[in-house]
């Protein structure tokens, strides 16, 4: 088990190609917490996948260094850092049996049999494989065999780090369910620090006790799944996280409120010289308009019944945003009029939060 | 009745693939087939193209029976999974290929193709190749030449399964307009019971095989017939529990229970409770609901939403709620449910009405 740190990763991958350097990496700096539960989270070609190869040590970052528990480890192999990966696909030795996979990274590291036995029976116990240990692998479906991909890394006594690059891919949606919250249960269990790379945002967010959200090469905001739903540090995670995701509206600042389509949203802190000259918005997530008789009035433009809540498509001086209603609530077919929730409408500055602090 | 299937079926080596079913697509419809991993969706489909032969029953189309009528023959466009797109070919080209086997002049394919890669934000990258795109757009191809086709029934198998969460999220909003501006029937294919929801038309559950139960998506989820058809279409999976029906109410297995007169024209004895995850919840809001308790096993946190997994009254049960509920494993929580939230089925599985 250890501490992961990077320090000032930069990555490129044509470097020596003599044209400009491009950076599918950017300025990256994290502390991942020994014991702790991370995510990567991020859309395709965000960096997350290299990300994960720099520290597995696939792939030596271009600049910057990487620590486990303060040792530099940036120029060693991946065996030599004990790392255990779990991919997309579940990778198993389909002619062996569940039990000499999972026996398997034991007998390389010329562990006793009787020790073996002993660590492969406490894992397949955690995982549910007792019952199929003699059974060959090929014969499992793919959430079994993702389990076995998982008990490997679990067996050995000398992890560092765990890391999962989209687990879940290729498991059913009600698999999916019991096999993530078998991973968080073996995360309290085994306490290794645990890193999952994944562009579902459910998956990281449930997982992770805290997760990184990239945008092209950049870390835009790390933190807990609730600071990421609550207070989106940049656009970007404010339209990732969610779903439908924030909505983001034109806004002005009017003595010393927020105003939206002539609509006083909420008191905000003036904006400085140096701002003002930026695109400013205010964010506001679906969650957190409310229908309310004494707000400002929105033509319905759609309505997407999902079951449990309703997606309202609505339309306010030639603007448009979503609001959820819940299942319980009626959605007024005319006269439809919303409030945003002050304590949870932000501003924004060219993307970025502005007003981190709320004024009083 | 645009398309008909008549007891079709699909056996090999005496394994049943698909089960005898009738469906009757009304033309310019979204259909959804909502099922999980081997549950027959790919074979279903096929066998809607006419690339698979059934064992059994006959396929209509427009009152004529179109069964052994070769795939070619038939008006039928479908998308993959995977994105199936020719590697050399520009994208305008991809788009015009299912044109070029038609006798269509040099103009007409242009203003069709412009006119498809206009619908679905393509027109700037007609030049490029499939390989220089991102995956998004390549299904975006791949969707455009079955536009472009003007096929009366368009197949879809999991098209979106390949993308990034927040571009299925965008490819599905438009999905059912595009089509639905075609005329077109569509029959798309999922296992995500959300993604059926939000598609809406009409939707299948299919489960080994076998349909269970086609109607409006709306009233499938809200409505479904028996307890398999409810497990399909529930995420996070649907909560059970058996209940033993007597003259005084319905009683759980810890003894819990509604003293009600619902269901009373029903035979008392045994029967299975089911309800999702959201109908359970951690405080009481109606004059019906019955306490309950349970041992928490591990808590999800969404940011927005908690999902808390416990055990109670034997079953494994999920609350789904909003708000941050971070609850430690082993703790004993209460819960509140509604009978007006549950679904009563019988021993068969089949849907038990209050009557």
């Amino acid at each position: 088990m250890a501490e992961v740190r990077l320090q000032q990763i930069r990555h490129s991958y044509n470097v020596d190609a003599g044209e400009e350097t491009e950076y599918a990496l950017e300025k990256i700096d994290q502390v991942w917490e020994d014991g702790g539960a991370y995510a990567l989270l991020g859309p395709s070609g965000c960096g997350k996948s290299t990300l994960l190869n720099i520290v597995s040590g696939l792939l030596q970052p271009t600049e910057g260094k990487v620590f486990f528990n303060n040792n530099d480890v940036t120029s060693t192999t991946p065996d030599q850092r004990n790392i255990a990966q779990i991919f997309q696909f579940p990778v198993v030795y389909d002619t062996m049996t569940v039990h000499d996979n999972l026996a398997f990274p034991l007998r390389n590291r010329k562990m006793g049999n009787a020790e073996i036995k002993e660590r492969v029976k406490t894992v397949a116990e955690m995982l549910d494989l007792t019952a199929s240990l003699n059974q060959r692998a090929s014969g499992l479906t793919a959430d079994g065999k993702q389990k076995i991909s998982l008990g490997r890394g679990l067996v050995r006594s000398d992890v560092n780090i765990m890391m999962f690059d989209e687990p879940l891919t290729v498991i059913d949606p009600h698999l999916k369910w019991q096999l993530r919250t078998k991973l968080k249960q073996l995360h309290r269990q085994v306490g290794f620090t645990m890193v999952y790379v994944t562009h579902d945002q459910t998956e990281a967010l449930t997982f992770a006790d805290k997760v990184a959200v990239m945008f092209e090469g950049e870390v835009v905001q790390f933190g807990t799944p609730e600071e990421l739903f609550l207070s989106p540090n940049h656009t970007f995670v404010g339209h990732f996280i969610g779903s439908p995701g924030m909505n983001f509206l034109p806004c002005e600042l009017d003595e010393g409120f927020l105003v939206f389509g002539g609509n006083r949203i909420k008191k905000s802190a003036p904006i400085t010289q140096t701002e003002t000259t930026k695109k400013i918005e205010l964010g506001v997530r679906p969650e957190f308009i409310k229908i309310d008789s004494n707000g400002f009035p929105v033509n319905i433009i759609r309505i997407d019944d999902v079951g449990r809540y309703r997606i309202v498509k609505v339309e306010h001086s030639g603007y448009f945003f979503n609001v959820y209603v819940p299942e319980e609530f009626e959605v007024p077919t005319e006269n439809l009029r919303v409030s945003f929730d002050p304590q949870n409408t932000h501003i924004y500055c060219d993307g970025w939060l502005y007003d981190k602090k709320e004024p009083s | 009745m645009a398309l008909e299937f008549k007891n079709l079926s699909k056996k090999e080596y005496n394994v049943t693939f698909i089960a005898p079913f009738s469906l009757k697509l009304k033309p310019g419809i979204f259909n959804t087939i909502l099922g999980p991993t081997l549950s027959g969706k790919t074979t279903l489909l096929r066998l809607m193209a006419g690339l698979e032969k059934p064992t059994s029953g006959e396929i209509w189309h427009k009152e004529i029976n179109v069964t052994k009528l070769p795939v070619q023959q038939r008006n039928v466009a479908m998308v993959y999974q995977q994105f199936i797109n020719y590697p050399t070919m520009t994208v305008f080209e991809n788009i015009a290929s299912p044109l070029r086997v038609k006798k269509i002049t040099e103009k007409e394919i242009k203003s069709r193709v412009h006119k498809v890669a206009e619908l679905l934000k393509m027109s700037p990258l007609l030049k490029r190749r499939p390989a220089e795109l991102s995956g998004g757009q390549q299904q975006r191809i791949a969707l455009a030449r079955a536009l472009t086709k003007e096929a009366e029934l368009v197949l879809l198998d999991e098209p979106l399964a390949n993308l990034d969460y927040k571009l299925r999220e965008e490819l599905r909003e438009e999905l059912p307009r595009l089509f639905a501006e075609t005329g077109a029937t569509v029959v798309y294919t999922t296992t995500e019971p959300s993604e059926a929801l939000l598609l809406g038309g009409y939707s299948a559950t299919l489960h080994e095989g076998r349909i269970t139960q086609y109607d409006p998506t709306q009233s499938l989820y809200k409505d479904p017939n028996s307890l398999v058809a409810a497990k399909t279409f529930s995420d996070p999976p649907l909560n059970t529990v058996k209940v033993e029906k007597n003259s005084e109410g319905i009683f759980l297995e810890d003894g819990a229970h509604w003293k009600t007169s619902k269901y009373t024209n029903n035979p008392n004895g045994n029967y299975t409770l089911g309800f999702r995850a959201h109908h359970l919840k951690l405080f009481s809001t109606k004059n019906d609901d019955l306490k309950l308790t349970g041992e928490v096993l591990v808590t999800e946190i969404s940011g927005s939403e908690s999902f808390v997994h416990l055990k109670a009254n034997g079953n494994n049960w999920v609350v789904h709620t909003h708000g941050i509920y971070n609850f430690k494993e082993e703790e004993q929580i209460e819960m509140y449910l509604s009978l007006s939230n549950c679904y009563l089925f019988d021993t068969e599985g089949s849907r038990v009405y209050d009557e």
